[in-house]
């Protein structure tokens, strides 16, 4: 009787495991990123307003991002069908999208400053009143 | 339809529907609202594929931090929906033509490469835990990672600098 209750529940745990990992194809993933990345292309050609813009490069360094994890998952994938060994392929690629964070941490800290000065001497966020780079 | 199938098709749409209300929405405050939706979405793909470190570095960076400040600095000018700038109706169209024209030619582009076939781990392996990333942060990349402080360094001081009255 445990006997036949250990097997049932190791019998559900497979078919669970097998639920849980699933694999994607990366064009789902290149598809969604490209969008994502083709409406902050939009979001910067049709705002006036320059942080509104500035948001959009931050969509754009995002869906970029998320392309590269997705290609670092693939890469490992790839990685362990050749040798299923636990190796680091592909860690670089999640490594690289933190220095991303991190510059844009950086660019955003200077950018809205940047905004600020510029709010202090126009009175205006609207990035049509800068076209001429003159008072 | 696996669990996961189901979290990643929602994921995406929600990341998807929340980025074109960032671009779409005329008060610049929801835009900043919906940003930090399509960063939780983006993060959640990152859960899916197993980047738990890169997950919480983005919710804590960029959720918690860099759009707390956006919110600070749009409420600092007061800025609402009857004061926003709009651009006229036929540069609007054109903007979201010249976008979805790369949209289009990136996708078609890709649509056929020998890539199509390769598959992504979902759930499975174990690089973005931050064990694994920590031994090759501070081992191979410790060199950059010294760089980049100093780069923070720098933008700090840069910032104070540019944000003082003269």
């Amino acid at each position: 009787m445990v006997k036949k209750i250990k097997k049932l529940f190791e019998k559900k745990q497979a078919s669970l495991l097998q639920q849980i990992i699933f694999d994607m194809p990366i064009n789902y993933y290149l598809f969604l990123t490209v969008t994502l990345f083709s409406i902050g292309v939009i979001g910067v050609l049709t705002r006036r307003n320059a942080i509104i813009v500035f948001m959009c490069i931050e969509l754009m360094l995002n869906a970029v991002n998320l392309l590269l994890v997705a290609f670092s998952q693939m890469h490992q994938a790839a990685a362990l069908a050749i040798q299923p060994i636990a190796s680091n392929v592909g860690a670089e690629a999640q490594l690289f999208v933190f220095f991303i964070m991190v510059v844009a941490a950086a660019e955003v800290s200077v950018g809205l400053a940047i905004i600020v000065m510029m709010y202090r001497n126009i009175h205006s966020v609207d990035i049509n009143f800068l076209n001429r780079l003159k008072h | 339809m696996a669990i996961t199938e189901i979290l990643f098709w929602f994921l995406t749409a929600l990341a998807l529907m929340s980025a074109l209300m960032v671009v779409f929405s005329k008060n610049p405050v929801h835009s900043v609202l919906w940003l930090v939706a399509v960063f939780f979405a983006i993060s959640g793909h990152y859960i899916l594929l197993n980047a738990q470190f890169l997950a919480v570095v983005n919710l804590i960076v960029y959720a918690g931090a860099i759009m707390v400040l956006f919110l600070f600095v749009i409420m600092l000018m007061n800025l609402n929906g009857e004061t926003e700038p709009q651009k006229n109706k036929w540069l609007k169209t054109a903007g979201v033509i010249t976008g979805g024209c790369l949209m289009l030619v990136i996708v078609a582009a890709l649509k056929d490469t020998e890539m199509q076939y390769k598959q992504v781990q979902i759930n499975e392996g174990n690089i973005g835990l931050i064990k694994n990333l920590g031994k090759v942060l501070f081992t191979e990349y410790v060199f950059p990672f010294e760089i980049s402080s100093v780069l923070f360094l720098s933008a700090m001081v840069g910032a104070v600098v540019i944000g003082k009255k003269d």
